[in-house]
């Protein structure tokens, strides 16, 4: 499997790290990560592409080595970002697929141009509120929680998110806290204090097929926020992950991969 | 030399086991710990030794904003104010500040401060905090990677229109206002003192050179530790060129004063432990949202005082601890002398924020510390820096003929001219 990692200047101005997976012929599917960034992504991807797509991850700004996050303000900045970067990467119609705060924005990409789209893939997506079922607050966790909330086995995700860093090592630490700052700051644009960012209003414009897929472990956004989610679109299909978290492409990633594979084939 | 009273105005009456059973004082702290009767008479009490404090010949009187706060119960600091404004005449009216981000529109603060000016006479000192990440980002919802420029624009907004004297159009990010047209105005022209608290943010330090107001770093650990962060602030006025009048920085001090040492410890030591046992238990997930630093005040590693590490540090402090260590400084008032006049000197400091009252310390034991401090300490200290006495940059500016609303009564009779009946 080919696996390439080109950098995309946008329009705007800001440039990104994107990784393709698979074949160039193959027909487009673009990857959008959460609010975690792309950490733990790769199994799902390759799957994903194993199934006959070329996947295109971009690297939001303010992750990793992608630049021009103070660009970015608004949940507008953020959808229209996501545009800039699948015409600078020369496509046409797409499949988009988004995990988590990367649904939230597939949504509204969905919402402004949803003639571009082959097929929508909501992977357990911010965006909507529910006062009796309130979104965990990702911005008051302390480091050491946020396996317990994003991953259904804590151990693993703890393991995933801290890289083995030796958080003993001040210089590393301080690494730490400069990119989870980058990361979640720039997050936080669209996600605090509360990720609703008025979306509810718009998903009447979204009228392509949409694919809704949670883990019934999640602890993060209860899994009630998938028929949330399927009342709000024209065409949507929700599939439930037994035993998943929060994290399905991590946790789930050849169960999510032939889900989507599946869902997109029925899709022409 | 300036001495400022200043009382945060914490809650008395949390229980013993509020850390052992409650997750912060801050933010998310038990509603049902506050009972409002008692409120009544708290209020009251604090307000009457701000107004002691003025009778005793403090420079100051200061208050400051916190939100859903249970060692901070002012939400708004300008109802205080306006009270002191009626009730004191001399001493400045030092508002440390309005958290101007979360002021929608912040017009209001130019107007509420420009009234205060207007009825003390023109003795209100401006602070503009950025507010902590407790008040701005979880209490009231401001996003924290964009805290900052909001706060900015509003800055900028205000000072506008202090100085603008036509109506004007304000096109800004987070503001759009048609007709900005500040009525009142400040007596003190172009404005006010301006003061702006920090904790240890390094943009901080420009901003206020930017605009030469007064760096005020306030914080619990006291002087020792804060040495360090009024030295880089120091280095970056050398850099920037500008003159070192100690007047351009304040700290914050918790201060108690007894005949004697050995009678400091017995009479203030569980009132302290109070308030940083008990009023600093902050939750430290609310402490630090990622975005509210800058990239680069966590590259040059001033963490927040609110660390979870610095909050341990707290919980096991004892008396000693807190003494030696500087966050208090308790004694004798010629300890007490001694000690200040080794922090003022040590920090270059024009302006001390005195913390005479602390935690649920009761009414006489502050007004005993306080009147000490005012008759066997402040005098000497006023003398210190004689070179700066004529150096009022960053002081009130009040009017020579003001009003002094404590002579008279309000209550007179009507005196209605002879010509009209």
């Amino acid at each position: 499997m080919t696996v390439t990692t080109d950098r995309v200047r946008t329009r705007r101005g800001a440039e990104c790290a994107v990784r393709s997976f698979g074949d160039p012929s193959d027909p487009p599917m673009v990857f959008l990560h959460s609010a975690a960034g792309t950490v733990g992504d790769d199994a799902f991807l390759l799957a994903t592409a194993a199934h006959g797509y070329r996947v295109l991850a971009p690297e939001w700004p303010g992750y990793g080595s992608s630049t021009g996050e103070e660009l970015l303000e608004d949940m507008l900045d953020f959808s229209l970002h996501g545009w800039d970067v699948v015409n600078g990467l020369g496509l046409e119609r797409v499949v988009l697929v988004g995990h988590s705060m990367g649904g939230m924005i597939a949504a509204e990409m969905a919402a402004l141009c949803p003639d571009r789209l082959r097929a929508l893939v909501l992977v357990s997506p911010n965006g909507l509120w529910d006062d009796d079922h309130p979104v965990v607050d990702l911005f008051s966790l302390l480091p050491f929680q946020f396996a317990e909330v994003l991953f259904a086995d804590p151990v693993a995700g703890a393991a995933l998110l801290t890289g083995g860093l030796d958080f003993t090592d001040m210089e590393a630490l301080t690494e730490f806290f400069v990119g989870n700052s980058r990361r979640l700051g720039t997050a936080g644009k669209i996600l605090f204090p509360i990720p609703n960012r008025r979306l509810s209003k718009r998903l009447y414009r979204v009228t392509t097929p949409a694919l809704i897929a949670w883990g019934d472990a999640d602890r993060y956004m209860n899994p009630s926020y998938a028929s949330a989610w399927q009342a709000s679109l024209e065409d949507a299909t929700v599939v439930s992950l037994a035993g998943a978290g929060h994290m399905v492409p991590f946790e789930r990633p050849e169960e999510l991969a032939a889900a989507v594979g599946d869902f997109v084939r029925q899709h022409p | 030399m300036k001495f400022t009273w200043f009382n945060l105005m914490p809650w008395p009456h949390l229980p013993d086991d509020f850390r052992q059973n409650h997750r912060s004082v801050w933010v998310d702290i038990d509603s049902r710990l506050f009972d409002p009767a008692k409120a009544n008479t708290m209020y009251h009490e604090y307000m009457d030794q701000l107004e002691y404090a003025d009778s005793l010949g403090f420079d100051g009187i200061g208050v400051n904003e916190h939100h859903q706060n249970g060692y901070g119960l002012m939400p708004s600091p300008n109802i205080i104010a306006a009270t002191l404004a009626r009730r004191t005449s001399r001493a400045a009216i030092c508002v440390i500040g309005n958290s101007i981000a979360l002021y929608n529109p912040p017009i209001r603060v130019a107007e509420e401060f420009a009234m205060l000016d207007c009825i003390s006479g023109g003795r209100l000192v401006a602070g503009f905090p950025v507010g902590t990440p407790m008040d701005t980002n979880f209490c009231y919802g401001q996003i924290p990677a964009l805290t900052r420029d909001k706060y900015a624009e509003n800055h900028d907004l205000i000072i506008k229109a202090w100085t603008t004297t036509e109506p004007f159009a304000f096109d800004g990010k987070y503001n759009q206002l048609r007709y900005v047209n500040c009525w009142p105005r400040p007596i003190q022209q172009p404005h006010p003192p301006i003061y702006i608290p920090g904790g240890g943010s390094i943009e901080t330090w420009d901003f206020c050179l930017d605009h030469d107001y007064n760096y005020s770093y306030l914080s619990f650990t006291g002087y020792l530790r804060g040495k360090a962060l009024l030295d880089g602030y120091w280095e970056r006025v050398a850099e920037r060129g500008k003159d070192d009048s100690p007047n351009r920085a304040a700290f914050a001090q918790v201060i108690c004063v007894a005949d004697t040492d050995a009678e400091a410890e017995r009479l203030y030591a569980e009132h302290i432990l109070y308030f940083y046992n008990r009023c600093l238990h902050v939750y430290p997930g609310f402490a630090d949202p990622p975005g509210y630093r800058t990239i680069k005040t966590i590259k040059a590693g001033a963490m927040s005082q609110l660390t979870a590490a610095a909050m341990r540090d707290f919980q096991s402090l004892t008396w000693k601890d807190l003494v030696e260590g500087g966050h208090v400084i308790a004694g004798s008032p010629a300890t007490v002398r001694d000690r200040m006049t080794e922090m003022i000197q040590g920090l270059r400091i024009g302006h001390v924020f005195c913390l005479l009252h602390t935690g649920n310390q009761p009414d006489w034991k502050t007004r005993y510390s306080t009147e000490l401090f005012a008759t066997q300490v402040m005098p000497e200290l006023h003398k210190l820096w004689p070179e700066y006495e004529g150096d009022d940059r960053w002081w009130i500016h009040p009017l020579e003929d003001r009003v002094d609303p404590t002579a008279g009564s309000p209550l007179k009779p009507a005196s209605v001219p002879e010509v009209i009946r």
